[in-house]
């Protein structure tokens, strides 16, 4: 168990934070630009001092300002991977790897790292310059390196924004294998929900130097606990495994239960997203004559107007989060309980392979 | 077309001016005596000994460049702290001091009469005069050259292969030996040609603080300025030295610059 707290005072805001990430599980701390993601993260590996904190992992307490403990970042044990990488250009893939290896003897890093690499799928890399390798191979060698040491905590800082839109699905991918194998606990930053919600077990939105709210994806899109986090969360996301449909579409079988259809091409694991505003409430049992191909029987679970719109989370077999209007609130007598049915068109959803 | 000519004509013109007037000296010296002459002419007493002090005092300068200045640039180019401008401008200064001026400001440090000039020679140690002033005002005038490329050079390797390194177990000092100095090794070479090739080629403050006594404080530059009048041969031969070292040493900057531009590209 990875757990940070902290107070110092930034640029523009206080930074306030107390943050839990249990072994094996992967926290992803989400926010916009600006909003102190890093600053935790670096607080947590040692590489910034905050006013006041404490960062405790396990047993060990890394840094506790009230008692004036502080370890210094090369005896906390916690692997980093850095936004762009940061990999060392004067040294080759292997010896990036072998960096850290210190507590094996000299002889048998070299071999520790070609293993690690080989795990990743680029052993034949080994002998390469950071600068000759793509982003999705930097990312593999900052990864491999970031767990020879066998670190204690893992922090990873936007691992995936240095990589073009097409690594990024497989690198997305891979990533969360290796954070799952890892059977530390993982802190990852990130400024997009989406990526937040793949990767993380559980999700924190952070917004102007404060966590405004915890819980598993789902949760948070279902029922946000502000206008802030309904905005940030945005989409709607459900997880399933893809299939191919009639006249080109793909169908998605939902876990838990449930058939999607989207206009996307995908198949194999996915994600799939869809915005709460094209999400219709009718009620359950009566079909419709819409358009909308997609149609889920859901419970309401919570009802939040923001602003002229009302946010209402649902209870399917994933949680599901519709906007719609006051009217429809009265009309369909929407509160906690009531049965529902949520639509939404084919070509509002979209498919991200996982 | 005709006024386009023209213009270029002016151009070719003036690089031919610039480059027969920068080369011919250096030609000049080459061509005055033969080869054998030049050769000859090194086996006179003295003209070794110049050259070899010469190559004793610069190494021994730049030895202790390297050891106090790579680390002082380190600390310039990644600490913020009070007084950092300052620092950095005293520490140039040397740089735009002419030659004698340094001279004598050394005299006046640690000559006899000087600051703390007096304390050491009471504890029994001649500087004045001796190697040893040569050495001092070698590293007085060549230091800041070595220090203004070393902290550009540290000063443009990523914050977070510093950072990185720490994360990967290694303390600041580790983190220094293993990954600053190597990443910015090209510039800190570059640095130490530069450096080099100021002390090689020093006159003035070492005449004023360290004097020309053959074989002691007598380096090549002096030696030439001795001969000028008796032996013109001998001045050519070593002329002749020291313009092969510059040469190596200019190759090698641009060879590490050209390094360090393929470095920055990536």
């Amino acid at each position: 168990m990875l757990r940070i707290e902290a107070r110092t005072t930034l640029r523009h805001f206080e930074l306030e934070a107390e943050l839990e990430a249990p072994a094996g599980t992967c926290v992803a701390l989400a926010g916009p630009s600006g909003a102190g993601k890093s600053t935790l993260l670096r607080i947590a590996a040692g590489l910034l001092r905050p006013e006041h904190g404490r960062v405790t992992c396990g047993d060990e307490v890394w840094l506790d300002t009230a008692s004036g403990r502080e370890l210094a970042p090369e005896q906390r044990a916690c692997g980093y991977v850095f936004q762009d990488y940061a990999l060392f250009g004067h040294l080759r893939a292997w010896q990036n790897v072998a960096y850290g290896l210190r507590r094996l003897p000299r002889a048998q890093r070299r071999s520790r790292a070609q293993e690690l690499l080989e795990q990743f799928g680029i052993g034949d890399l080994a002998e390469a310059r950071p600068a000759t390798l793509s982003g999705g191979e930097r990312q593999r060698v900052a990864l491999a390196r970031a767990l020879a040491p066998q670190p204690r905590a893992l922090l990873l800082d936007e691992p995936l924004s240095a990589l073009d839109a097409r690594t990024r699905a497989s690198a997305s991918r891979e990533l969360a294998t290796v954070l799952r194998d890892a059977g530390v606990p993982a802190l990852l930053v990130t400024h997009d929900f989406m990526e937040a919600a793949v990767l993380g077990d559980r999700v924190a939105v952070i917004d102007a130097g404060r966590i405004v709210q915890q819980g598993s994806a789902g949760d948070l899109a279902a029922a946000p606990a502000s206008a802030f986090v309904a905005d940030f969360t945005g989409a709607v996301v459900l997880t399933g495994m893809a299939r191919e449909g009639p006249d080109g579409t793909t169908l998605v079988d939902l876990d838990g239960g449930g058939v999607a259809t989207s206009t996307d091409r995908r198949t194999g694991r996915v994600a799939l997203s869809v915005h709460p505003w094209e999400i219709a409430l009718e009620p359950a049992g009566a079909y419709s004559e819409g358009s909308a191909q997609n149609r889920l029987e859901a419970e309401v679970v919570t009802v939040t107007a923001i602003g002229n719109r009302v946010r209402v989370g649902l209870s399917a077999p994933q949680p599901l989060v519709a906007e719609v209007t006051g009217a429809a609130v009265g009309g369909l007598h929407l509160e906690a309980g009531v049965r529902v049915a949520a639509t939404w068109k084919a070509t509002a959803t979209r498919l991200v392979s996982l | 077309m005709i006024r386009r000519r023209w213009f270029a004509g002016a151009l070719f013109g003036a690089l031919a001016l610039a480059l027969t007037f920068l080369t011919l000296p250096v030609v000049a010296i080459f061509v005055e005596a033969t080869p054998g002459e030049l050769v000859g002419s090194l086996d006179e007493p003295g003209v070794l000994d110049a050259l070899w002090l010469s190559l004793r005092t610069t190494l021994t300068a730049l030895l202790i460049i390297i050891v106090v200045g790579t680390p002082a640039a380190y600390l310039l180019a990644t600490r913020r702290f009070r007084g950092r401008e300052l620092v950095i401008t005293l520490v140039e200064l040397p740089l735009l001091l002419p030659p004698a001026v340094a001279g004598v400001g050394l005299l006046a440090t640690l000559g006899p009469a000087g600051l703390i000039g007096g304390a050491i020679e009471d504890a029994g140690i001649q500087i004045v005069f001796e190697t040893v002033a040569v050495v001092i005002a070698l590293t007085f005038v060549a230091a800041p050259f070595f220090l203004r490329s070393a902290q550009a050079a540290f000063a443009s390797v990523d914050r977070t292969w510093l950072e990185a390194s720490r994360t990967l177990g290694s303390s600041e000092a580790r983190t220094f030996l293993r990954v600053a100095v190597p990443a910015a090794s090209p510039g800190l070479l570059a640095g130490l040609a530069l450096a080099w090739g100021r002390a090689l080629g020093e006159f003035g403050a070492t005449l004023i603080f360290a004097g020309s006594f053959r074989g002691r404080t007598q380096t090549a530059p002096l030696a030439i300025y001795e001969r000028l009048g008796t032996d013109f041969t001998a001045a050519l031969a070593l002329s002749a030295a020291l313009v092969a070292a510059s040469a190596a040493l200019l190759l090698s900057v641009k060879l590490l610059s050209g390094l360090r531009t393929a470095d920055a590209a990536y």
